[in-house]
């Protein structure tokens, strides 16, 4: 429900928002919640409600972004690797054990801190960590589903082996690859919140729900609205992802 | 033992063979970040209106006017001998300020693993004995919660709850053990939820068990069933996840190091990012890599010890 809640608030955000996320009324600076602006004014007078409703798109696009790409990279490596096995198999093998041996946020910080600050460079550095787990996890299933008859069935008919991969083998690993995609639109959430919160992702005045939880930091004293409705509405759509992917992995019998 | 000491000296060799191409492979990555910088590294690190002179100077320091391959040659050779250049701001050598810096990371991350070990194991134990109860239904939606609930966000409302409005800790900074309370309940949460939901399910796969049958059929108590029997043998699989999720809390460890002042290497590398401070990031990001990779490693030969049933192939 949040999930659907939230596509619907990121298409129909300038209709939603009750207020311009960038107009600025400095006198107007840090107010608390009143009945004109339910979540409050930041430090320069700008609505915290509108904000948070266009920062969905940024939360939204970041997840969907990240995810598509680095799921299709994923698929590509994991089946070709899985499928061929040998030299190809151990060259992504040892790429993805060396990419595995990187906490990955740290290796997306650093990534983020020498390409300079951008919402673009986040989703790239979030893509080239991402990709790695799909890729273990579809590798892991294709070995595993090679071995059946009906692949063997589709290479006796004189399939080709690209058209066994797409056609026989990919459809057939799809359920935990989808469990993973779910959980991994709760990560990319997450760490774009992280590294806008560290200044080095979404730079002002675009409203994302990470930057404006840094924004409203150093006045945790006067002005604890600041920090506190970016902060839940990232744990209520990453909550909802981790829910999904749970419920979806229950209903579709995948293995923890 | 199933293939005897030889076989598990083989696969403790060999692990730790493996390390030699990954931790050189991380500092090929590391090394190739200064060198992936759009335009000219040197120009970024000091600004476009930098005399000639100066960039120059940095060049020779930095090594860059050289062949890449040398570079990449005396990156690796520094490497070796713990040389790891000097910072552009303090002129200090990076490895000296890494030491000062490391001790307090190490002590951060550690009490935060014993936060979530002393919340996960006991809550994840009650939980799988008391399946679809109301305290395991709560306790799975609270770990749920907690690993969903953001270490950014957390850490200003513990703040605002135990630093302001009740004055009990205080905001930030190092001090003795109450400065160390907030952070490390921020950084242990999301790990002791994790480490929740494995122990529940592991306990709970060890708990049908034939051999737990036996104890109880001796007439063993139930607690002695759980702490003797289950617990043993249902904790392995949340050592091995110990050390996978101790990446987590090193990189977790910069942005709770950021939000309580804490003087730590993750304080140290937004420090050196917002100053491009590009040897010092290199140095940091190496360090927290090789320490993750020789947690793992140190757990992987741990679980090789303790698991019997571990088959080491030949």
């Amino acid at each position: 429900m949040i999930i659907i809640l939230l596509i619907f608030i990121a298409v129909f955000a300038p209709v939603l928002a009750p207020y311009d996320p960038v107009d600025q009324k400095i006198e107007e600076g840090l107010n608390p919640p009143s009945s004109e602006h339910p979540f409050g004014q930041d430090r320069l007078g700008r609505d915290i409600l509108s904000r948070i409703i266009y920062g969905s798109r940024i939360s939204l696009w970041v997840g969907i972004s990240t995810v598509s790409v680095s799921l299709t990279l994923g698929l590509i490596v994991g089946s070709l690797a899985g499928y061929y096995g040998g030299p190809i198999d151990n060259l992504f093998m040892r790429i993805i054990d060396i990419l595995l041996a990187f906490p990955g946020i740290l290796l997306a910080i650093a990534m983020v801190a020498i390409l300079g600050p951008s919402l673009n460079h986040v989703i790239l550095a979030l893509c080239l960590i991402g990709w790695v787990g799909y890729a273990r996890i579809v590798r892991g299933q294709v070995l595993f589903l090679r071995e059946y008859e009906y692949v063997a069935a589709a290479k006796a008919v004189g399939a080709g082996s690209l058209r066994i991969i797409a056609r026989h083998i990919v459809p057939n690993l799809l359920a935990p690859v989808l469990v993973e995609a779910t959980f991994g639109m709760a990560g990319a959430v997450l760490a774009e919140a992280g590294l806008s919160f560290l200044g080095l992702g979404t730079q002002p005045p675009t409203p994302s729900w990470g930057a404006m939880l840094n924004e409203g930091r150093p006045f945790l004293l006067v002005a604890p609205h600041l920090t506190t409705f970016p902060g839940l509405a990232i744990m209520l759509v990453v909550l909802s992802f981790n829910f999904l992917g749970d419920g979806l992995r229950d209903m579709l019998d995948v293995k923890a | 033992m199933r293939y005897g000491n030889h076989g598990m000296m083989v696969y403790i060799l060999r692990r730790l063979l493996w390390v030699v191409p990954v931790i050189l492979g991380v500092s090929t990555l590391v090394f190739f970040f200064i060198h992936l910088i759009p335009g000219d590294p040197v120009e970024l690190m000091l600004g476009e209106s930098a005399e000639p002179a100066d960039k120059e100077a940095l060049r020779e320091e930095l090594g860059l006017n050289k062949p890449i391959l040398y570079q990449y040659a005396h990156f690796l050779g520094g490497l070796f001998r713990g040389d790891l250049g000097r910072s552009l701001h303090t002129h200090k050598p990076v490895v000296e300020t890494l030491l000062s810096r490391f001790p307090a990371t190490l002590e951060l991350t550690i009490t935060a693993l014993c936060v979530a070990v002393l919340i996960a194991i006991p809550v994840g134990v009650v939980a799988a004995t008391r399946q679809y109860s109301f305290i395991d239904n709560s306790s799975m939606f609270l770990a749920l919660f907690g690993v969903s609930m953001p270490n950014f966000w957390l850490g200003p409302m513990l703040i605002i709850l135990f630093s302001i409005n009740l004055g009990w800790l205080p905001v930030s900074g190092k001090g003795g053990w109450e400065h160390l309370v907030l952070p490390a309940i921020t950084l242990g949460m999301a790990m002791a939820a994790i480490l929740t939901r494995m122990t529940r399910s592991s306990v709970l796969e060890v708990i049908h068990e034939d051999y737990i049958r036996t104890a109880r059929a001796k007439g063993l108590r139930e607690s002695r069933v759980i702490f003797k029997h289950a617990l043993r043998n249902a904790l392995i699989p949340v050592i091995t996840l110990l050390g996978l999720q101790f990446g987590a809390l090193l990189s977790g460890a910069v942005i709770t190091e950021t939000i309580f002042a804490w003087p730590g290497i993750g304080r140290l590398t937004i420090e050196a990012i917002n100053k491009r401070d590009y040897p010092l990031v290199q140095g940091c990001v190496l360090t927290i890599s090789l320490s993750y990779v020789l947690v793992n490693l140190l757990v992987d030969l741990v679980y090789s010890l303790v698991d019997p049933r571990i088959k080491y192939e030949k």
